[in-house]
Order: structure tokens, then sequence, then C-alpha cells
């Protein structure tokens, strides 16, 4: 079976530096005037995505372009998914026109570990329902690397609906992997008691107070309604009990960085005073991500 | 007179009680006598030396798929799939197309059994008009035509008024209702059992509460109408104790669980495989420990399949499209034997488990080796090794998680009304 990027729970330790060294490499052609390498001229990538996305397809094809290679993006809607046709069945038949990789964003979760096992080519996982989105927890690990040196020893803060985050999941399993400490915050129908169970050094609780205190980063998510079958929390009063507010950061180390990984919901899961502070990382964040993903369709295409 | 005589087997019958080597004689289509050194006169042998020779089994809860779904399932290709399982008989649930739920369609599945399946077949009704849970069926009618049951399998009647109606009804004809016992809003979206896998790849949880609050319900309305009440695979701890419970009180409360629910938990399946999805879901180890207690100490009283073929290309989806069920006709006995080999239960407790426990729930004059009544009997070897091939499977589905399995022990014949359906290749 041909090595794609299905989650980061797969990864080891070194696997995941060895693609952040290699992103480090990436980020400073960012700010350079001429940007494109050939690393991988003639390659081909289709961006697949059954799921809206703005920034990851723009980041993943931005990557691709960067490196050299042709990217074409595909969305659901107008596909043949709308006919009727299987899932297996669009994707064979995308295969059948020889890409080099698919990237591939579904609401499902498990749906591009279901089709690895049978597509010939390589799959990257651009987030898969309530799952994982790998390269968000790589380009979120780059930019703790950035503003801390490292990721070993920290204490991580995850707010908000973590049942439904798929990038939760990847941050939690990836942190896991060197050693951090994770809290996980949330209302209780949001924040299941089995996550404590998931990893070595994960803690959960229901007072972001607590979960914010000592932090050195603060990882908010977004309230995900459409992931949400049913109102599990009041939505007129998360803001009062789950946003954050600049107020809380004074709980945190007094160096802790907010990142998000968007889009932000200002006023709902945190206040615009905070988005727009010098601790967010948000933009720091979407700019690793093309870094990462260069990295990722390097180390996925390359020779 | 056409004759068999089953010659040198170890003969388990547990409504006498017998467990020792001994002949079975069956004479018409008979049982004609069981006993040592019995004559072969005008009979055709079947050296059953080394294996078990037992009443023919009953899974009391298949899917065969037929009306509307014989791509997936026939009357026919399932009683062939029951044959080479073991199975002298088996009851088939109403979620065909149109259901059953009325005497019209019973009145079809009686005939296409009658015309071309290799074991008995008997139906179960619906409790309500096309499964809805809105009106009650034409029981009464369903009943004259042959069903044995009621049950709304896989949508469970969420009404409680209504349930206890179908209990009252169902006791005036003499029939067990059966549920599916599943709280909908508690489950609902849910892909499989709620817990650390479930949380760590992102899918829906089906909790055990879910089927507790149901059995719950139902026991106490058992105990209003006093009838005769069956909770289907039964899978969590709590639903074992209630039922249980209900035993000591005297209720008429019966329970069966099924050979994948004592056999794997949610930790034994694989991400994302379609194969391993099915309503009730693989429960996590406290509550399949409690099956298996179950088993061992009565609240449960039967092993029935849930055979539930579904095509190919139906599982061949991302696992939240899957439709739930997997097939199990034919790896139920092997599963089975796995409990008797590791020392949880002994044999007859298991033969039981296929006989008289499924017949007497339902009321069937099956499971015994009485001279005089139908010649219904499974034969197996407790031994035998033998690797699962669904490729092979005489069902039209494949969607077992345990193809490639080795197993020990299996069926080796089937014999129904003194004639043997089925015989395992040598």
């Amino acid at each position: 079976m041909p090595a794609g990027l299905l989650g980061i729970e797969e990864l080891d330790r070194t696997e995941i530096e060895s693609i952040l060294e290699r992103a480090k490499h990436f980020q400073p052609i960012q700010s350079q005037a001429f940007k494109k390498s050939d690393v991988l001229r003639g390659r081909m990538v289709v961006n697949l995505f059954f799921e809206a996305s703005t920034r990851t397809r723009t980041s993943f094809e931005i990557a691709a372009k960067r490196l050299g290679a042709d990217a074409v993006s595909i969305t659901a809607s107008g596909s043949s998914v709308s006919k009727g046709e299987s899932l297996v069945d669009t994707l064979n038949t995308l295969a059948a026109m020889r890409p080099d990789a698919i990237i591939m964003r579904h609401s499902a979760s498990g749906a591009p570990h279901f089709l690895a096992r049978y597509l010939p080519i390589p799959i990257i996982n651009a987030g898969d329902g309530t799952h994982e989105h790998p390269t968000q927890a790589l380009l979120d690990a780059l930019t703790i690397r950035d503003q801390k040196g490292t990721i070993e020893g920290l204490r991580v803060a995850i707010i908000g609906d973590i049942a439904h985050s798929r990038v939760a999941r990847s941050n939690v399993q990836l942190l896991a992997k060197f050693g951090t400490e994770v809290v996980l915050c949330g209302p209780a129908s949001l924040v299941p008691p089995e996550l404590a169970r998931l990893a070595a050094g994960v803690t959960l609780t229901h007072d972001i107070h607590e979960a914010i205190r000592d932090a050195d980063v603060v990882m908010m998510l977004r309230v995900q309604l459409e992931r949400q079958h049913e109102a599990a929390f009041p939505a007129s009063e998360y803001f009062r009990f789950y946003g954050l507010r600049l107020e809380h950061l004074d709980l945190a180390k007094p160096d802790a960085i907010v990142m998000h990984p968007g889009p932000i919901n200002r006023g709902r899961e945190l206040s615009s005073d905070v988005a727009d502070s010098h601790r967010s990382m948000i933009l720091n964040q979407v700019e690793n991500g093309i870094a990462v993903r260069m990295a990722v369709l390097e180390r996925i295409l390359g020779q | 007179m056409t004759a068999l005589l089953i010659r040198g087997g170890t003969v388990i019958d547990p409504a006498t009680g017998l467990n020792g080597p001994a002949d079975v004689r069956i004479e018409d289509g008979l049982i004609a006598a069981v006993g040592a050194g019995l004559t072969a006169e005008g009979a055709e042998i079947f050296e059953a030396a080394g294996y078990i020779v037992a009443p023919g089994f009953v899974d009391m809860h298949v899917h065969l798929r037929d009306p509307g779904f014989e791509y997936s399932e026939t009357v026919e290709t399932g009683a062939r799939a029951a044959a080479a399982g073991g199975f002298t008989t088996v009851c088939c649930m109403p979620n065909t197309s149109p259901v059953n739920d009325s005497a019209t369609v019973t009145n079809y599945i009686v005939e296409r059994a009658r015309k071309t399946a290799i074991v008995k077949v008997h139906p179960i009704g619906a409790i309500t008009k096309g499964s809805q849970g809105e009106e009650l069926a034409a029981i009464g009618s369903m009943q004259k035509a042959g069903v044995v049951a009621i049950s709304d399998d896989g949508r469970p009647v969420m009404n409680a008024r209504l349930m206890r109606r179908a209990m009252e009804t169902a006791e005036s004809f003499g029939l067990p209702v059966i549920n599916h016992c599943e709280d909908l809003n508690l489950s609902a979206g849910g892909d499989m059992h709620e817990g650390l896998q479930s949380v760590r790849w992102g899918l829906r949880g089906i909790p055990s509460c879910s089927e507790d609050v149901m059995v719950a319900r139902d026991i106490l309305l058992a105990e209003v109408t006093r009838a005769r009440y069956h909770v289907a695979h039964i899978s969590t701890k709590h639903s074992v104790e209630m039922v249980a419970f209900a035993k000591i009180r005297g209720l008429k409360v019966t329970s069966e669980t099924t050979p994948h629910h004592f056999a794997l938990t949610d930790l034994h399946m694989p991400p994302y495989d379609g194969n391993y999805k099915m309503k009730p879901p693989l429960r996590g180890e406290r509550d399949t420990e409690a099956i298996i207690q179950g088993l061992v100490s009565g609240a449960i009283d039967a092993i029935a399949t849930d055979h539930a073929p579904h095509a190919g290309s139906d599982k061949m989806q991302e696992f939240e499209r899957c439709p739930f069920g997997i097939i199990g006709l034919e790896t139920a006995i092997g599963l089975s034997l796995e409990l008797v080999h590791r020392g949880i239960i002994p044999m007859m407790r298991m033969v039981q488990l296929f006989t008289t426990g499924p017949s007497r729930i339902i009321g069937l004059p099956s499971g015994t080796l009485a001279p005089g009544t139908a010649a219904d009997i499974t034969i197996f070897d407790p031994e035998r090794r033998w690797c699962y091939d669904v490729n092979k499977s005489y069902s039209k589905s494949r969607n077992s998680p345990f193809h490639g399995k080795e197993f020990r022990g299996g069926p080796v014949a089937t014999v129904v009304d003194g004639a043997v359906v089925w015989r395992a290749q040598a």
C-alpha cells in the first residue's frame, strides 16, 4: 500500500520531527519574492474536498505549486458524488487519471482510511469527520516550536468542542508523543471522559480557568454547530463560560500564546481583542500551514 | 420405509439429559430410537464416531431478506447457509420489503420456504404496521398464517403504551414479543459502541444505556401484562442483570445473545471496517464479560446469530454509511465451541442454548431427540480444525468479520426430517 498521510496516530515522533525540520527549511521561502522550487516538477496532486474549506484547500494547492507540482482542485458539489456515485467509484475514477496523490477532506470519519485499503495511490488526509486533521496538528506543532523553541515539557490547554474536533484529536496524538501536558476543556457534553485515556498526559476539566492556569499554549476550537446533532450545550451561554477573554490570559504563563485553527468566530469562542492581541498566533499558523504541507508533499511524492 | 442410523456418536439431548455414546435410528423422518447398539437393518449408516449428535439447532433470529432484498439473500440461500451452519430451524425477522406485517406476506414466506428451503423456516411477524411503531399489525391473522413471534426488529417500539398493547395482543394469541432494545433518542446517529474506541476514531457512539433503558421499560410492561417477552441480541451488563431480576420475579422474560457479542469486543474491531458494524454494536469488555456470565448463569436462554446479509457494495462505503449487520449462520457453532474449549460452559449447556433454549421461547416442538418427534439432528465435530472462507459461504452476502478465522470444531452434517440436507466436505 502506498504511504500517504492518514493521521498523526500512525506517525512516530521521529517522523514528525523530520517533517517539522523540512517545514522549517521551507519557511523562509514564503517571504522570498521568488517562491517556487521544482522538486515535484511533473508531479500532479488532486485536491478532493467533500466539505467546504478555504484555508486548507488553498494551502495545499499553494504548497503543491510552490514545489513545482500541478494541482487540481475538486469540490464535491458539482462532481459525480451528487449523481449518486459511491466514494470508492469516484476515487477509483480519479486514480485512473494517474495523479500522484489525492488530498482529501471528507465529512465521514475514517473515509480516507477506508479508501486507502482499496486505492493504489497515496491519500493525504486533509480532515476526516471528527477524527483527524494531521497537517493541522503539524502546523500547530511548528508554530509552537517557533514560539517556544520546543514542544516537550509544555502545558497546552485545548478548549472548546473537543468531542467533534478532528483538530483536537490530531493535536492530542501529536503532543502526547512529545510528552506534553495536555488539558482538554469544555462542557461535559462536549468532553467525553474517554478522552483522558486517548494518550498519556491528557487531563480533562470543565473549568476554563483551571485549564488556562500556567498554560504555555491556549488552543481554542471553533464551535462546530454543523457537527453537533443536537444542542449539547446552551449556545446562549457558551461564550460566558467557555469563550476566551483577555483577562483569562492572566492565569496563563506570562509568555503564553493563543492559537486557533480557524475560521474564528469572534465573540463566540474567543473575544475580538484576544484574536487581535500580540499573543495570537492565528495568522502564523496559516503561514506555517504552507511550509508544513510542502514538507508533507515532498515526503510523500519526492523521488 | 426409509431409515437412517447415526452410529457411534456422543448423543447430547438436553430435553432428556442424555449425554453419552449412543446410536440414533430414524425411520420415515421421525426419531425411532436412541440407544446403544441399535439395529442397522434397512438403514443407511452415518458413522458419527468422534462427533456430537444433538437435536437440530434452532436459530431464532435471522434475516432472510426475502421478499424485497433478494440481491442480499433469499429464503433458499439463507436456508442453505443455515444448514451449513448446523441449523435445522430458523426464524426470520419481518424487516423485509414489504414488511411481514400481514398474513399475505407471511403466506409468501411460508410458501417460499416450503418450495425452496432445505431447513425449517418460521416467520416472525411485525408488531406494528410497516414496523413504523404507530399502529398494531394484523397479529392474529399472521399467527394463523404461521408466525411464531412478533417483533419490529431493527426498529424498536419507542411508544411504551403501544408496546403494552402489543404485549397484551400477543398474549391473547399465545405469541412471544421479541424486542430489539434500543432507545433511538439515546443512540441517534451512533455507528459503534460508545467508548474509548468511538472517541478515538471520531465515530458517534451507541451507549450501553440506550439498550438498558428499553429493557427496563419492557420488563416493567411484561410484569403488567404477564406477556411472554424476549430481549433480542442482548449486549450489555445491566440488561443481563435486569433479565436475571425479571426471572427471579417469575416473569416470562427471556433473552438471546449472538456469537459475536460474546466472541468480540470493540477492541477487536479494525478501524472503520464495515464488517464489524452491527446493532447492537460490539461492546466493551465489561459488557462482553457479563454476556458470557449470562450464558453461564441462565439469564441468557439462547444463542441466535442475527444473521444479517448485506450485499458487498452496501458495506463498501464510508463506515457511517454502511448498513448494520453481519452474517453469522456458518460460524455460530465454531464460535460457541470456543466457550466450551475455554471451560466456560459445558457442552450440554452449549447444546441447550441452541436447542431447548430457543425452542421453549418460541414454543416449537423442536429441540429434542424423543422418539416419535421429527428427526431434526445436528451433528458436529468439537475438534475439527477448519478455516472460514466467507467467499465459499452459502449466503449471498460476504459481510462477516470472521473471514479467515481458524476454528476448533464445527458442524459436520445437518439432518432435517430424517434427510441429510448438508454434509461438510472432508
